[in-house]
């Protein structure tokens, strides 16, 4: 669930407001608020689209959890994605090798099954 | 149910929902003349399951051979309840219409000097999809869910009403011809961007009159850690554990039946299961994160190295979205029985292409961009005929808007927790039976009674109760088509009928308060 809006950070530009797709937040005087925090589905899209690195999305889906440090992970969903450079080639050079790496874990599965059947 | 004024706009197409189907209609109906409005309950780009997906689309090359191989190999996934014509149709479109995207979309390499087209990352494609939108001159409305149809004095669905969340305004669009893109129903399981996926756009159509098919074609499931829903792509390869360390026997995703979900589900209701995923490909681990920048992230943040720690996993429901069922398709245009309405992507039936089986991994995608390519067309050429005639309106919302006995308070959060375990609960749909539909059957229909009793509500709280109302008709159609297939069949399995029994049938589901199940001989096996 979203846990923070750095204030020093944000410049209320009200993107994150405007992006939420299950409209947790609402414009506010200095930053956003979280007004409907309950409607919070963690699915990161706000930092993805925040340009000033201001959020901090905990990993619970279920439960608040306050106290994390946020600074070590602002911005690296934007970065992992190359969300600001989307004319720039190459950072979807992998995606092809998703559905073989799918694949590959699913064989390693039933391989694994097929032996342990095997031995016993 | 109006607050304040209403905002009052008319449209040549109006199009409920804002995903990667919504999207591509968009397109096609502003490429065919039309101006075209969509309503989004959240933001076109990051809600619906598109965005926080990564879907493949189902991709063969125009050559006959091999076309003919991919539809005979679907048809028999299907088994018996796909139509080959429609699967041919969705493939060429696929084909010829993703790249279309360039523009927009920085499609990667395919590792051979050529261009990888079939899997994009969903929230680069529905970036990609506003922006070729816009560009067509759509109109996209976000934060504007629709509540409910129109009809007119014809007879014809003649637009609709809902909330602007953000400016606490009701609003109502006028429209010649109206597009279901509402996605699919997840009932509220918590499912990686599914909170907004609650079957509205199914409730708003049998409202309307239209029924359902392929309902009884679940459930179906992800793995995630307990904690989060996440992309299922590194868990394929995992050992399953007990809370004691004690290796659990699982068999893999791929055997037949549920039988992987039904061993995981039923060492879940035993205690915590524990998955550890250092038996991932080895290629997969470095670059994790450039294919699925979300998936490391709910690890990261908890300090966990998820190829190296075990952690809790949850079995995730995908309700209608990997399952079949959706609205009926009454032609080859995508539309419903209901004159004026068309439905497409999760909000229709995929029983046309992906028959008894999950259409999930390649076909859902090429169904949802080719199912929205033909009903916008469709849509753009029947509105522009009809210019100009404007018969009188009212809406057709009853639940939680019009109910018949005095208001009550309704509480929702324990109507979503019933719904969830009645379609997911790992306690009973490993061994489905007449007495089980029934009794999940009767707690549904009094839930329903209940809501449709006393609901009421207006503007925000009124598109919450509609989602309820939606969840909860969801669920009973999906019982109700379930407990009418007296066998076993794809992802539909019994324990009193465990066979595929013939002949093979299609199923129509329909009604609110009274639900009504019909056969249809397939005409395709
Ligand atoms: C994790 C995951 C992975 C997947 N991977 C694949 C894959 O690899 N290949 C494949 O073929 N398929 C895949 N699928 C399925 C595929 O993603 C869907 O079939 C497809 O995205 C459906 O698109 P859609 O536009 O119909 O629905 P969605 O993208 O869900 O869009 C529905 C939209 O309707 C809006 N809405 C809902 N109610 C209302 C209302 N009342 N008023 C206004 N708007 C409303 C929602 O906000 C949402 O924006 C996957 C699904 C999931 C969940
Ligand atoms: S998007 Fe970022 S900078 Fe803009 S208002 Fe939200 S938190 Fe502040
Ligand atoms: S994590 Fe998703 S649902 Fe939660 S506030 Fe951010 S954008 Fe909204």
């Amino acid at each position: 669930m979203i846990a923070q809006i750095l204030a020093d950070k944000c410049n209320n530009c009200a993107q994150c407001v405007n992006v939420c797709p299950t409209f947790v937040l609402d414009d506010g005087p200095h930053v956003p608020v979280v007004a409907r925090l309950d409607a919070c589905q963690t699915c990161y899209m706000c930092e993805l689209y925040c340009d000033q690195d201001a959020i901090y999305v905990a990993p619970d889906q279920f439960a608040v959890e306050p106290g994390a440090d946020p600074l070590p992970h602002l911005g690296v969903i934007r970065r992992d994605h190359g969300w600001d450079r989307p004319g720039e080639a190459g950072h979807l050079d992998e995606y092809r090798k998703l559905g073989p790496l799918l694949g590959a874990g699913v064989e390693i599965a039933a391989r694994r099954y097929q032996a342990q059947r095997r031995s016993v | 149910m109006s607050i304040g004024v209403t905002l009052q706009l008319e449209t040549d197409v109006l199009i409920i929902g804002g995903g990667m189907a919504a999207g591509w209609a968009a397109i096609a109906a502003a490429q065919g003349g039309a101006r075209v409005i969509i309503a989004d309950k959240g933001y076109m780009g990051t809600s619906g399951v598109t965005a926080m997906g990564g879907p493949n689309h189902w991709w063969i090359g125009p050559d006959k051979a091999r076309r003919e191989e991919a539809i005979a190999r679907q048809s028999e996934k299907a088994q018996g309840l796909g139509d080959p014509e429609w699967m041919a149709r969705i493939l060429d479109l696929t084909w010829r219409t993703l790249p279309s995207l360039a523009p927009h979309y920085p499609f990667g390499s395919d590792g051979a000097g050529g261009t990888y087209y079939s899997g994009v990352r969903g929230s680069e494609y529905m970036r990609a999809m506003r922006l070729a939108a816009l560009e067509a001159g759509v109109t996209v409305l976000d934060h504007h869910p629709a509540l409910e149809l129109l009809r007119d004095d014809e007879g014809r669905v003649a637009g609709a009403r809902g909330h602007a969340l953000r400016a606490r305004q009701d609003w109502e669009i006028r429209s010649h011809a109206t597009i279901l893109a509402t996605g699919g129903n997840a009932f509220r399981s918590g499912l990686i961007g599914s909170h907004t996926n609650t079957g509205d756009g199914q409730l708003m159509a049998a409202e309307a009159g239209v029924a359902l098919s392929g309902m009884e074609f679940g459930p179906s499931w992800s793995i995630s850690p307990a904690w989060a829903s996440t992309r299922t792509l590194p868990y394929t390869g995992a050992v399953y554990y007990d809370a004691d360390g004690r290796e659990l026997d699982i068999p893999p995703s791929r055997a037949a039946g549920h039988a992987h979900h039904r061993a995981l589900g039923h060492a879940m209701l035993a205690g915590p299961v524990m998955a550890d995923l250092s038996h991932a490909p080895e290629a997969l681990r470095p670059i994790l994160r450039h294919i699925q920048p979300f998936t490391p992230a709910p690890f990261e943040r908890r300090g966990i190295d998820l190829f190296r720690d075990r952690f809790p996993v949850k079995l995730f429901g995908e309700g209608t979205i990997r399952g079949t069922g959706g609205l009926d398709l009454a032609d080859d245009e995508c539309r419903t029985s209901a004159p004026g309405l068309f439905a497409i992507g999760d909000a229709a039936t995929r029983e046309l292409v992906a028959g008894a089986s999950s259409g999930g991994g390649a076909v859902n995608s090429a169904w949802a961009l080719s199912s929205g390519r033909i009903a916008g067309t469709a849509a753009a050429r029947e509105s522009l005929a009809r210019k100009g005639a404007s018969a009188p309106v009212h809406g057709l919302g009853r639940i939680a808007i019009a109910p018949h006995q005095a208001d009550r308070a309704i509480d929702a959060a324990a109507i979503h927790r019933a719904v969830d375990h009645e379609i997911h609960g790992y306690a009973h749909v490993f061994t489905r039976d007449e007495a089980s539909y029934a009794a999940s059957g009767e707690r549904l229909a009094a839930i329903w009674g209940e809501l449709s009793a006393h609901g009421r509500a207006r503007g925000a709280a009124l598109v919450s109760l509609r989602e309820t109302a939606a969840l909860v008709a969801g669920a009973r159609w999906t019982i109700a088509a379930a407990r009418g297939r007296k066998e076993s069949r794809g992802l539909h399995q019994r324990a009193d009928h465990p066979e595929a029994t013939g002949p093979t049938h299609r199923q129509l589901v329909s009604g609110l308060d009274t639900i009504r199940i019909n056969t249809q001989q397939a005409e395709f096996a």
